[in-house]
């Protein structure tokens, strides 16, 4: 039972951050129907400018807040720069320019930043909480309680807020959205904004657990890319689920089965869940026009 | 003009004719061992391109394919002694069984689905020659027995060949057999069919058209392209890494594909060229490699959405309009 318990709540820890990235993929993929291979850069710089920072002598406070903004700059810039001056494109393209700047980013990070691992000191220490014979670091306390209240405020901005409201109305059908008056452009800027944010967000609670490099964004992207198909494309609620499914999997596999093939796991039980639901766990069957 | 250039035959000829001559510009044989690689890219991407821009399926997996293709050729003769040329036959016959076996469940997936089905399947090959280090070397990678043709030619005809020249002319005649068996495909009854499926899968099933069976051959077709592409890069360079394998080369594949420009057999060898040189001429900025092959990833998919060829093409055809 011990065993079991350690392994779900490392599972549910590393899921919070898939979830946390899945999210940010959701919200963009929703705005703009593109899918954006760069999320997990955002998660890279979010951990790897608090890191830098604090070294410099910046308080730990102050270091992520800079550092969340820095995401935000970011994944503004790849809106204005990079998603903008390509509208209308198919979605393969947009995914290589998603892909290309997701190489460009951590090319910079490497010239800006250094090459090396790093990481950061836990925020209320590192004497590990025991839990019915499992022991828990603080530091997992802090990923699954920053991705509930995240979970929360988006919930929150989403249905309680105005904006909130005209994010959604854009997804739903953007030309309607811009008829009654919503500037759909803003809205697109906001959602990479907000998912650059949750990102970064995600890397800084992160990175005392698994530490950060200018190069943890590929295989974050893609596990965060595959829990938001596994949930549902376009579905807030799928991508938390499928964020936790595929940590959870990933947790067992590597204690009861395969370290080696943890990863694996994951990615079978994803393919044998889309032959049995083509759309995700929660997404609707679409209807193709002719 | 445009007659000629439409011909079935005009594609495969203009290779012909660029792939023989080129050597003459050439001026060393690491410009010909570039080439080398340009003509195996580009073997991988025709077959890619048939899958992308003929039958609008997206493979975010196909490094796979390419990967058990040059990892037959490198275990089977240094595991079971089995003759290199036999081995790249038997890597595209399982690349064929697999693609045919793993494309009818997955195939029946749409856009972004499919997107993250190939990605798990080449993940999950990449993570098998990882794994298995007591066959595949692991991350090491592993050496690739040669075919022994340059011995043959030697004793046979007493010629002497660099290897370099060799597998250029190798290279070389796979990438004008390729185009010239893909320019083939297209333009039959499959061909036909195959463009009906990507712009209406819809309709061109109530027109009559077995789509399910149609997505499935091109899968396997191109399966069978990446793995020949795959056994030919394992011998030419005699040294395999898993990377070849890898999600990032499966990336690379894809980019070629739609930076020549899809549904063009053509542009496939432009963007494999294209993609195959650029990574050369960064390595002079050491530090800056990445950063500026990711900005003109971007740069390029931005300003050359429809690729290179098409583009091209275009622009000819409005000219000449005019």
């Amino acid at each position: 039972m011990a065993e079991f318990l350690q392994f779900a709540f490392s599972g549910l820890t590393v899921g919070a951050v898939y979830a946390l990235v899945a999210l940010g993929f959701t919200i963009i993929y929703n705005a703009s129907d593109v899918v954006n291979f760069a999320q997990g850069e955002f998660v890279m710089i979010g951990g790897m400018a608090t890191v830098f920072l604090t070294a410099l002598g910046v308080p730990i406070p102050v270091a992520v807040v800079l550092a969340i903004l820095g995401a935000v700059g970011v994944g503004l810039l790849l809106h204005r720069l990079a998603i903008e001056p390509a509208r209308g494109a198919s979605s393969v393209t947009l995914i290589i320019i998603t892909i290309g700047a997701s190489i460009f980013l951590r090319g910079l990070a490497q010239v800006v930043f250094d090459k090396q691992f790093h990481t950061l000191a836990a925020f209320s220490g590192d004497t590990p909480i025991v839990v019915g014979g499992a022991s828990i670091l603080p530091q997992s306390f802090w990923v699954m309680g920053g991705a509930v209240v995240i979970v929360v405020l988006l919930w929150a901005f989403f249905n309680h807020t105005l904006i909130g409201k005209a994010v959604l109305a854009t997804s739903a059908n953007r030309l309607a959205a811009k008829l009654v008056g919503i500037n759909t452009g803003m809205i697109m800027s906001l959602a990479f904004a907000l998912s650059a944010a949750i990102g970064a967000v995600a890397g800084v609670l992160v990175t005392p657990i698994t530490l950060t490099s200018y190069d943890v964004g590929t295989l974050l992207a893609l596990k965060g890319f595959a829990a938001a198909m596994l949930g549902g494309m376009g579905h807030p609620l799928g991508a938390v689920v499928g964020g936790l499914v595929v940590g959870l999997l990933e947790a067992f596999g590597a204690g009861y089965l395969s370290s080696d093939y943890k990863d694996a796991i994951a990615f079978v039980v994803i393919l044998l869940t889309l032959f049995v639901l083509p759309t995700g766990l929660f997404g609707r069957a679409s209807v193709e026009r002719v | 003009m445009s007659a000629l250039l439409n011909h079935r035959l005009a594609v495969p000829a203009v290779l012909i004719v660029f792939v023989a001559l080129l050597p003459l510009v050439l001026p060393s044989s690491f410009y010909l061992r570039i080439a080398t690689l340009v003509w195996i890219s580009a073997f991988a991407v025709i077959g890619l391109n048939l899958l992308m821009g003929y039958a609008g399926q997206v493979s975010l997996g196909h490094a796979g394919f390419f990967g058990i293709g040059a990892y037959a050729a490198a275990v089977l003769p240094a595991q079971l002694g089995v003759p290199g040329i036999l081995a790249v036959v038997i890597g595209a016959i399982v690349s064929a069984l697999i693609a045919y076996l793993v494309g009818r469940p997955i195939l029946r997936l749409k856009g972004h689905y499919l997107a993250v089905a190939t990605l798990g399947f080449g993940i999950l090959v990449a993570m098998v020659i990882n794994n298995e280090a007591w066959v595949t070397g692991g991350p090491d990678g592993m050496t690739v027995a040669a075919l022994g043709i340059k011995k043959l030619l030697k004793s046979a005809f007493g010629l002497k060949v660099k290897t370099a020249e060799l597998w250029y002319w190798i290279a070389g005649a796979m990438l004008v057999v390729g185009a010239w068996v893909a320019v083939n495909l297209v333009d039959s009854p499959t061909g036909r069919a195959l463009r009906a499926v990507h712009d209406s899968e819809i309709a061109a099933r109530v027109a009559g058209i077995d789509v399910a069976r149609m997505k499935l051959v091109v899968f396997v077709v191109s399966a069978v392209y990446a793995a020949l592409a795959g056994s030919a890069l394992a011998l030419f360079n005699g040294f395999i890494t898993p990377d070849t394998a890898g999600f990032l080369h499966s990336i690379e594949l894809v980019t070629m594909v739609v930076l020549g420009g899809m549904g063009s057999i053509l542009g496939s060898v432009v963007g494999a060229a294209v993609l195959v040189v650029l990574p050369q001429l960064l390595t002079m900025f050491h530090d800056y490699e990445h950063l500026l092959l990711g900005l003109l990833m971007m740069v390029f998919m931005i300003f050359l959405r429809a690729g290179i060829v098409p583009g091209l093409r275009s622009l000819i055809a409005g000219r000449g309009a005019a």
